[in-house]
């Protein structure tokens, strides 16, 4: 179970959270290209190594937020705010 | 019976606490600190079990975790528990345990017939012989029989009658193993102001050593860890969790481990769980978990009155038993001539040491000392053979570089072929593990995570070095948790020369000598690594399947190295070249009553009730789940079914008035000066142009452009909407309203909050439905002041008050309806109220199932049956609500090719003709004589018989439907084995205008 830090709420138990998807896909403007928005809903990497996922804390605050997780190690190196074009971007 | 082979004295165990137990059926006594294994022995058994594979008879070879034998069914009925390690479990007086396995006794067991048969079951038998004929029927056939054979105990199959829980814990130092490494750790962390949690799998402090005549910092072993243990107790940042098993490592520093309570306790209190199952993070981990002794391979190495040497010494010294009369004592290192001492001191004849090592490696003089002694010892010589039918009766010894063996009488064999560190946590925790070819083991190198390995986990086999490897640890883990470094001194004891063992795994047994045995557990014999070797199973991974090497319950404690090296040797390679299968936890066998905790039961899932849950109840309401609310299904009368009184319900409606209990609704209050431009965002229609006091209803897409939820929303004020969702989704709902507020257009001024068990509500159908609600509210409810689809604020007359209300009027069932909301506390006066004014309207309940028929008659579409998440606004016939005007959420998708041509499945209505019964579900054809396959043009989504058009109807989705009104098909169902000629029409049974509902 994984150790999440809340960019409010500081470092809760996994089972708070939601998980959202892949956050380092931007949302594309409202009014994008159907091929910008069709990449958007089903295109995605599957990457070795750090990666940003959208979570919710939903037995929590309830913000969502943006969190660098590496697949290989489940290791978190960060969490930040969740914004539509990549607004709280980790180091 | 009474403990023939218990010493006159000595041990740890409480002489003044007779217990009595009964094995395999017989009576037995023992006393208050033995394991059933140390009474067993006191009783002079050896034998408690058939083997898994070959049904070989198997004695006790162990005295701990690593129990590869000493397996026991425990207990009787409910709370009967297969495979308890006889070797842990604390006896408790009253105790039943019988042995697996084994029919119809362990004494004479059908199934040994396996053994004589053994050359038909070589590794890999099962994926060999059982995949011919390839018929299905007849593998499932074979594998009923197989599994019958072979396996272990039985679970119970009836419900647990215990209670379990589970504990989050936190600190700074996590120490596992209360051992002397693991109290020395926790000595030093604790000192050094970390908060710190010891846990320990034993009743009793002090790890796995027996350490009889070892003395730490002056005072004899025993004495320092009492001290310890209570210095330990009396800090007010400690905590002490003895019988308690740290099975697995997590991600995020999180440790499981389980704590046996109260299964020691012969009659617990009865407000104590029996286990509690805790989730403890630490900053830091101390792995101080020991070591397990392994044997050595030869010939017949598997039978009764085999022991590993350190668990001889163990149950002379701490349970006073005496294992046997003559021993042989085989070994490759030095830590057997301890439990020579200590047979001795038992009274033991010792008919032999045999040593593997040649004369001048023995340090310290050991052997010559013995000698000097009056012991036998035989250097450079191994055990090859062990005769005897259900007990050791003599061994064969010769010299490892050949020669004559010599047959000595014993009836205990004592073995030791040198220690496995319990390195599974460290493991777990992805640390790396290397080779160390003195200790002839796996030591913990390094991990990316804080965990500290101290002691014997660490290969610090003697007392001085494992003492100073702990406090060490303890040291280093506070100072990774972030507390500052002790000040405290280190434990000191009297180092302990030590001499390398000498690798021995398996020696080479004469011809046709016996079965020599890797895995006592599953029954692997050396041949059967060899054979996978020559079979090409030479990964390490595949040894393990192919030949189970490893597997069951005690999942290789005592073999798995072994195995490895005779792969190594098979395949003149080095056994780190060779590898490790993967530790997976849980370390030990973990019950599945710990994981579940309390979440059994009704408890699995909180249960929602309505406010007027009450009420329903004392209607006669029977209840439906509707995702984790409970909803009344119908409210049926004496003598009804639950079908007619829904039928009887329904017709009500038409006919008269009903109320039904609509609270589970999601709502969500929406406010803000942009509420209007966000519904336009996220709803398929308009909604700028909202007036107050007006409602409308409107459906929602997901992103990939399909309908994920609909509602109706209204505009209570200016900036005040209430939305409501269906049901099931008012969660996710609620969780995109979020997204998209908080991440996509935060600069929207809108806060949203779920309301929904802030309100109860209440529906009223039926053509009487105004002349009720005139009679009930405050407000004009005239078709000209409160017209279809208005809103407005109100006071419900109730009996002695009135209740402030919100009205709305809107139809689900497709009559003249208003809904009723009242804050949730009024939920049950709002319903006596209505029943009350209602019954000279002729106003009934009615539930969930009436409730689905009138939307199916009117042609309601419903989330979850009709939109299913493939079926666009278009396809369910609300392709007119999708405003060219402006953009929504899913919009961009829309568009595309797939979603727009002639082929889509869309909305129809079904009506069974020749009055035949609707089956449940079914997929359309044109002609259901077709051969296969017989192309679906389209499914049933809901069904029910309508009393409105006295016939069974459906809604469906059909291909290119809307074009295909009039035509006749087939529903066939092949699992109910029905099939239905019906007529495709309009989606829409009843008023296809609105004009009752306008009315």
């Amino acid at each position: 179970m994984l150790l999440i830090p809340c960019p409010w709420c500081g470092p809760r138990s996994q089972i708070e959270f939601s998980y959202g998807g892949d956050a380092s896909v931007l949302r594309p403007a409202d009014d994008a290209s159907e091929q910008a928005w069709f990449d958007y809903v089903y295109l995605r990497d599957n990457p070795c190594g750090p990666h940003d996922e959208a979570w919710l804390h939903s037995a929590g605050c309830r913000s969502w937020f943006r969190l660098r997780r590496d697949t290989r190690t489940h290791d978190i190196i960060g969490s930040a705010a969740l914004g539509r074009s990549g607004s709280g971007t980790l180091p | 019976m009474t403990q023939p082979h218990r010493l006159a004295a000595g041990g740890v165990i409480d002489r003044s606490r007779l217990l009595r137990f009964e094995y395999d059926g017989s009576p037995y006594q023992g006393y208050a600190g033995d394991t059933l294994a140390s009474a067993l022995l006191a009783n002079g058994v050896h034998l408690v079990g058939r083997s898994f594979k070959y049904h070989r008879p198997r004695g006790i070879f162990s005295a701990g975790t690593e129990e590869p034998n000493a397996l026991v069914q425990l207990g009787r009925g409910a709370r009967t528990e297969p495979n308890v390690r006889a070797t842990t479990l604390e006896l408790v007086d009253g105790m039943t345990a019988a042995s697996q396995n084994c029919w119809p006794s362990v004494r004479f067991d059908v199934g040994a017939i396996n053994d004589r048969m053994s050359r038909l079951l070589p590794a890999g038998f099962y994926y060999k012989t059982f995949m011919w004929p390839p018929t299905p029927a007849w593998w499932l056939k074979y594998e009923h029989l197989i599994r019958r054979a072979a396996g272990m105990g039985r679970a119970a199959s009836e419900p647990d009658p215990d209670r379990y829980e589970h504990r989050h814990a936190h600190c700074d130092v996590l120490v596992i193993g209360g051992g002397a490494a693991g109290l020395a750790a926790a000595r030093a962390a604790a000192g050094a102001g970390a908060r710190t949690i010891v846990c320990d799998e034993n009743p009793a402090w002090g790890g796995g050593g027996c350490g009889d005549g070892d003395t730490i910092d002056g005072v004899s072993r025993a004495q320092w860890i009492a001290d310890a243990v209570q210095a330990l107790g009396a800090l007010p940042d400690l905590t002490l969790l003895p019988r308690t098993t740290a099975f697995g490592y997590y991600d995020g520093n999180l440790v499981g481990a389980v704590e046996r309570v109260s299964d020691h306790l012969a009659s617990p209190p009865p407000h104590w769980p029996r286990q509690r199952f805790w989730m403890i993070r630490a900053k830091a981990v101390v792995l101080a978990s020991g070591a397990h002794e392994r044997g050595i391979v030869y010939a017949n190495n598997d039978l009764p009155g085999t022991l590993l040497a350190g668990a001889a010494h163990t149950y002379v010294a701490r349970y006073a038993v005496r294992p046997g009369k003559r021993a042989v004592v085989f070994t490759n290192n030095d830590g057997a001539y301890d439990t020579v001492r200590a047979l001795q001191s038992a009274g033991v004849e010792i008919a032999a040491v045999v040593d593997a090592r040649p004369e001048s490696r023995a340090s310290g003089n050991l052997s010559a000392r013995a000698r000097e002694d009056g012991l036998t010892v035989i250097s450079g010589s191994a055990v090859v053979a062990a005769q005897g039918r259900q007990h050791v009766a003599s061994v064969d010894i010769a010299p490892l570089s050949g020669g004559p063996a010599r047959r000595v009488a014993c009836d205990l064999v004592c073995v030791s072929g040198g220690w496995n560190p319990a390195v599974h946590l460290f493991s777990q925790a992805r640390g790396k593990l290397r080779y160390d070819e003195a200790l002839a083991a796996f030591l913990p190198d390094s991990s990316p995570l804080p965990i500290v390995p101290a002691g014997a986990a660490n290969g610090r086999f003697d007392l001085a070095a494992a003492l100073l490897d702990g406090h060490d640890a303890g040291v280093a883990a506070a100072r990774r948790a972030g507390v500052a470094a002790a000040s405290l001194a280190a434990p000191r004891a009297a180092p302990q020369p030590f001499t390398a063992l000498q690798a021995l795994w398996a020696v080479a047994a004469p011809a046709r000598a016996g079965k020599c045995f890797v895995d006592l557990q599953n029954d692997v014999t050396a041949s059967d690594i060899a054979l996978a070797a020559r079979e090409g199973y030479q990964a390490v991974e595949h040894l393990k399947r192919y030949t189970t090497l490893g597997m069951g319950t005690d999942q290789g404690k005592t073999s798995n190295i072994v195995g490895l090296a005779l792969m190594a040797e098979q395949l003149g390679v080095s056994i780190p070249a060779v590898g490790t299968t993967t530790f997976r936890p849980p370390y030990t066998p973990i019950t599945l009553g710990s994981v579940s905790g309390a979440e059994s039961g009704p408890h699995v899932e909180p249960t929602r009730y309505s406010a007027m849950h009450a009420r329903h109840a004392a209607g006669g309401a029977r209840f439906v789940n509707a995702g984790l609310w409970k909803r009344p299904h119908s409210y049926p009368r004496a003598g009804e079914s639950e079908d007619d009184a829904a039928l009887r319900e329904a017709l009500n409606v038409r006919a008269n008035v009903g109320m039904v209990d609509v609270s589970t609704l999601g709502k969500i209050e929406l406010q803000g000066r942009d509420v209007g431009e966000f519904l336009n965002r996220i709803y398929i229609n308009r909604w700028d142009t909202l007036a107050v006091g007006r409602c409308r209803y409107g459906a929602m897409l997901r992103d990939d452009g399909m309908v994920m939820d609909d509602g109706t929303t209204s505009r209570l004020a200016a900036t005040h909407y209430l939305m409501t969702t269906t049901t099931v989704n008012a969660a996710k709902v609620m969780q995109q309203i979020e997204y998209l507020l908080q991440v996509v257009w935060p600069q929207l001024e809108v806060c949203a909050a779920s309301v929904t068990e802030q309100w109860s509500a209440v529906a009223l159908s039926g053509p009487k439905a105004r002349g009720l609600v005139a009679a009930m509210v405050d407000i004009d409810v005239a078709n000209a002041a409160f017209p279809f689809l208005a809103v407005g604020a109100c006071r419900i007359r109730a009996a002695g008050s009135e209740i402030p209300a919100r009205l709305f009027r809107m139809s689900y069932s497709g009559e003249l309806a208003y809904e009723i909301h009242v804050a949730a506390d009024r939920g049950q006066d709002l319903w006596d109220a209505i029943l009350a004014a209602g019954e000279p309207f002729g106003l009934m309940p009615y539930g969930t199932e009436a409730m689905s028929t009138l939307r199916i008659e009117k042609g309601h579409v419903v989330v979850g049956a009709e939109a299913d998440g493939r079926t666009t606004a278009d396809d369910l016939g609300l392709g007119k609500l999708v405003s060219p005007a402006k953009w929504c959420v899913g919009k961009p998708l829309l568009s595309r090719p797939g979603l727009t041509g002639p082929d889509r499945w869309q909305l129809v209505g079904l009506t069974a003709l020749d009055g035949a019964r609707m089956p449940r579900g079914g997929k359309l054809v044109a002609d259901p004589d077709r051969p296969p396959p017989n192309l679906m043009q389209g499914h049933v989504t809901s069904w029910c018989f309508s009393p409105h058009c006295n016939a069974w109807i459906a809604l469906a989705l059909l291909e290119n439907g809307r074009a295909r009104h009039g035509e006749a098909l087939w529903v066939v169902s092949p699992l109910a084995d029905a099939r239905v000629r019906v007529r495709v029409g309009s989606p829409c049974f009843i008023d296809p205008d609105g004009e009752r509902l306008r009315a």
